[in-house]
Order: structure tokens, then C-alpha cells, then sequence
């Protein structure tokens, strides 16, 4: 039962991360950014050397964790921060559809970016490897790492929660989140906001990578693109632009698809994930604004 | 020199002409009404003079400064502070957050943060209900209330230039009055510069200062409030009577 409740949480860990990594920039400009995942699979490319061999060269990997860590993070912020600066700002004054389909061509031109570097075939790598030792709670065996993911989730949301209602810059991307071109009317700068955001959200995509690295000991470019899939769900569902339905619905979407996981029959549990979208689609027919819905709907300028 | 001044300002949105070569400056310490019918143009003139509508041509010096298409939030620090049209209160933040988010621009220089906290407890004492709700969420505040928190957060950013766009829309009466008393009354302890869009000029005439009225994006009339609002000339000009 325990277990159960661990799995749910740190998979739910994973969606909420980047759930609020999609939310935290549609809030600012109406993206719906899919290259997210894509920065999450550079995150953790970049652990490696590059070498289209079958065996990984591991390079930042053997960092200890505490140069490992602000390692990968700065790669995910900077990456994030790059895309915005060389692609997005072009597309400031383009309608949403736009913008998003530029979005989905810069994912495909990092995917395949890390292609050209590392080939197509996934690579195993042991990326701190003590974590993977069981711990006892409760009379429950737990992998030390399931714990750590949600100990880690759990902080980076009361951080991310102080940071935006704590400080300066937080308060002027929450307003510029409801409201863009009444914050600028008040000096707030629309770049510094866009940029902040932007680099907020790579650095939860590297902490996802982190942690999703770590968790399966395998590297497959395509390992992005499902987290985003799921990712950007959550963010619907949750009312888009809404940071607290993004994280509320990626609990949820972990906790459904672990349940699931569960409760099906054996024979229906390879079709787990058409069950978990079924739950989706119904959420959506009855709160089609999503679970919290987004204030601040209002055009960009 | 005058504070502001615009030189044949043109607007369009696509086809549409919704200013035409409109000239006219203001100076420091005065008090303008811009009214005139609904599409007359008020409000784009406005909005293009906060950079957010581009102009299609002419020209806008704001303090000796060039800002004809610069960014709303290089215009905001030259001292130009706008109160749009339906107030646009940031709902999910509170009362005392949305006066706050004017202040971060100063951020840069000394001392900021006193300042920030003294025209804080001036815009308190000027609304003292503002205070009363301060740690409450916005957009649960009543429509007069929420026109007094934007004049409040207009005030916090230190302008040199405030512009009200329609600050009577949708609310009572009574309540307009008191939104009026205590601009009136900020204008006079603060010499605050003011620019406001009004679609009546009721108002205009009750306050006193210039008027200026536009229809159909261009200038009719400009001159003092009280003596154009006697005549003839302004119902002519705003209904568009021509000659008859």
C-alpha cells in the first residue's frame, strides 16, 4: 500500500516538474512550448560525451552530485534561455498557433541535434548510483532514489511558491502572467520577465532529466517526448497558465496511471495508458477550463 | 518645453483610420480632458501614447524625450503612467501586490525600497479602504473600489503624467463623485499632470481645466473647459451638426 503511494508520488513528482515547466511560460506568453521535452532529453545528453558508440562515454555523469547537479541545471536554464532568445522572441507578435508550431520545429531540431551527437541507440549509464539502495520505512521497502525525487519535488515547489510570492521578480512575472501589457504600462520589463521564465523552465526540465536519468539508467533520445506528452496534459488539465492545476493535475495524472497499474485486470494493464487518457477526456468534458482555471486571459500585446 | 506633445499622429487598425494627423501638447502641472463620442479615437491616442498601440505616423516627445514606438516599459520610466480603460486590476494578486508592481522599475537606484514604502502609506491615506484590504485579493474588490486601487497604483510608480482612460465607466454616480474628490484633491497636494478620457463632458466642465474634444479621429475643438462647455459650438461639434 505504501509502495503504492511512493510510486504514485514520484511519478506524479515527474509530470507535476513538467507540467509547471509548460505552465510557467504559457503563463508569460501564450506558448505552448513542445520543445520542452526536448530540453529534457539535451539535459540529460549532456551528462555524456558525444560519440555515436553503443557505449555511453560518460562525462559530466561522474561529477560528484554537488557539481553534477548546478551542472545540469545550468545546461537545461541556458539551453531554455537560448531557444527563447534565438526562435520565440521572433514570434512575440505571432497569434498561439504560430508560435507553437515553431516550437514543435525547434524540438526536432535539438532531437535531432542529439542524434547527429549520440545516434539513435539508447545508452545505459549509472548515474549516482548510491540512490538506487532500499530503504526501510514502515515496515515498506523503498528505493532511497523514490524518496529523494519527491523530497526534491516537494522543495522545488515551496521554492518556486516563495519565489514567485516573495520577491520582486516573482511578483512582476505573476503580473505579467495575468496581464503583460498592463505590467509593462507599470515598467516591468517584458524581456527579463519572458527570459526569467524561460530559464526557470529549463532548469525544472534539467531537474527532471536529473531524476529520470537516474531513475531508468537508460538515455534514449525519444525519452523527452513522453514526459512532455504527459507533461502537457497535466497542464490542461489543470487549467492552462494555472501553476497550482499544473502541479494539482500531475499528482493526479502519476497517482491515475499507478492506480491503474494496479487496479486493472492483467489483461487490460497493457492498455493502461488508453484508460489513464479515457480518465483525461472525461475530466475535460466536465471542466473544459480545466481543474483551477487561469486568470488572466487576456491578449498579449 | 511642454511634457508631452504629439505631432500629427496617425492610427490605424488595418483598414481602419482610427486617429487622423492629431497635434497638440500639454505642459506640466495641467489638467486635460479628452472627450468626444464612442470610436472618436480618445482612447487609441491614449493607448499609443503608453506604447501599446503602434502609431502609423507622426511623433511623441514625452519630458525632452523621443518615444514614438518605444516599449510601454521604457515610456512607464520616464515618468508616463497610465490607468487604462476597464481598469485592468491584476485579479489573483492582492490590493497592496498590485500597487507594488510599479515600484521594481526604481529598483535600481538608492533607496528605492523607503521610497516605495512611504508612497505606499501616501496612497493609504489618500484610500484608506485600500488599506483595510490590502492583504485581500483584488479582484474581489467592488468596481469603485478597484478604480481607486489603479489610480493608487498608478500614483506608486512617481509620475510625472498620469492618464485616466474613462474612469466613470461602469460605475455609480455617487461613487464617480468620489473617484473625481480625490483626484482633485491628489492633483492639488502632488501638482500631478493629468490627462483624462472622458466620453461626456460633464465632467470636464464641473472640474475645469482644458478640454479637448475629437471625433471621428480628429481634433474639433480645444480650448477651456468651462467656456467651450457653454456654447454652442460643442454640441455642434459633438453631435456633428454642420452649419444647420
Amino acid at each position: 500500500m505504501l509502495q503504492i503511494l511512493f510510486d504514485a508520488l514520484s511519478l506524479g513528482s515527474l509530470y507535476a516538474l513538467g507540467a509547471l515547466g509548460i505552465a510557467l511560460i504559457f503563463g508569460v506568453m501564450r506558448l505552448v512550448n513542445f520543445a520542452h521535452g526536448d530540453v529534457i532529453a539535451f539535459c540529460v545528453f549532456a551528462l555524456l560525451w558525444p560519440s555515436t558508440d553503443a557505449m555511453a562515454i560518460v562525462f559530466a555523469g561522474q561529477l560528484p552530485w554537488y557539481l553534477l547537479v548546478p551542472f545540469v541545471l545550468l545546461c537545461g536554464a541556458g539551453l531554455s534561455v537560448l531557444c527563447e532568445i534565438v526562435v520565440f522572441r521572433r514570434f512575440r507578435q505571432a497569434n498561439p498557433a504560430t508560435m507553437m508550431i515553431a516550437s514543435f520545429a525547434l524540438g526536432f531540431v535539438i532531437r535531432y541535434f542529439l542524434l547527429m551527437l549520440f545516434s539513435s541507440r539508447p545508452k545505459s549509464i549509472s548515474l549516482l548510483p548510491e540512490l538506487s539502495q532500499p530503504v526501510e520505512i514502515l515496515g515498506a521497502r523503498l528505493p532511497l532514489l523514490q524518496l529523494i525525487t519527491i523530497v526534491t519535488t516537494m522543495v522545488i515547489l515551496i521554492g518556486l511558491t516563495l519565489f514567485l510570492r516573495q520577491t520582486r521578480f516573482g511578483l512582476e512575472m505573476r503580473a505579467a502572467a495575468e496581464n503583460f501589457s498592463m505590467a509593462r504600462m507599470l515598467g516591468v520589463r517584458a524581456n527579463r520577465v519572458i527570459m526569467g521564465a524561460f530559464a526557470l523552465s529549463g532548469a525544472l526540465a534539467a531537474a527532471i532529466a536529473l531524476i529520470f536519468g537516474a531513475q531508468t539508467g537508460t538515455l534514449d533520445i525519444q525519452m523527452g517526448a513522453s514526459i512532455m506528452l504527459m507533461a502537457f496534459i497535466a497542464t490542461v488539465i489543470g487549467g492552462l497558465g494555472s501553476l497550482g492545476g499544473a502541479v494539482l493535475a500531475g499528482f493526479l495524472l502519476g497517482a491515475a496511471s499507478v492506480i491503474m497499474q494496479v487496479m486493472l485486470p492483467i489483461d487490460a494493464r497493457p492498455f493502461r495508458d488508453a484508460f489513464v487518457y479515457g480518465a483525461v477526456i472525461l475530466v475535460l468534458l466536465f471542466r473544459p477550463q480545466g481543474l483551477i482555471a487561469a486568470r488572466g486571459t487576456k491578449e498579449r500585446v | 518645453m511642454s511634457l508631452l506633445a504629439l505631432s500629427d499622429i496617425t492610427i490605424r487598425y488595418s483598414r481602419l483610420t482610427a486617429v487622423r494627423n492629431v497635434s497638440f501638447s500639454m505642459d506640466e502641472g495641467e489638467i486635460l480632458f479628452i472627450t468626444g463620442p464612442n470610436g472618436a479615437g480618445k482612447s487609441s491616442l491614449l493607448r499609443a501614447i503608453a506604447g501599446v498601440t503602434p502609431v502609423a505616423g507622426g511623433r511623441i516627445d514625452l519630458a525632452g524625450h523621443e518615444i514614438t514606438g518605444q516599449a510601454p516599459e521604457n515610456i512607464a520610466r520616464l515618468g508616463f503612467s497610465m490607468v487604462p480603460e476597464g481598469r485592468d486590476v491584476f485579479g489573483s494578486l492582492t490590493t497592496e501586490e498590485n500597487l507594488l508592481v510599479g515600484t521594481g522599475m526604481h529598483a535600481r537606484e538608492r533607496g528605492w525600497r523607503s521610497r516605495a514604502a512611504d508612497e505606499l502609506e501616501a496612497v493609504y491615506a489618500t484610500f484608506p479602504m485600500l488599506k483595510e484590504r490590502r492583504h485581500g485579493q483584488a479582484g474581489l474588490l467592488s468596481g469603485g473600489q478597484q478604480q481607486m486601487l489603479v489610480i493608487g497604483r498608478a500614483l506608486m510608480t512617481n509620475p510625472r503624467l498620469v492618464a485616466i482612460d474613462e474612469p466613470s465607466l461602469g460605475l455609480a454616480p455617487n461613487i464617480n463623485d468620489q473617484v473625481y474628490e480625490r483626484l482633485i484633491a491628489l492633483r492639488a497636494q502632488r501638482q500631478l499632470t493629468l490627462l483624462i478620457v472622458e466620453q461626456s463632458s460633464a465632467r470636464a466642465m464641473m472640474v475645469g481645466g482644458r478640454m479637448i474634444l475629437m471625433r471621428g479621429g480628429q481634433i474639433v475643438l480645444d480650448g477651456d473647459a468651462r467656456t467651450l462647455g457653454n456654447g454652442e459650438a460643442i454640441q455642434a461639434a459633438y453631435f456633428g451638426y454642420e452649419d444647420n
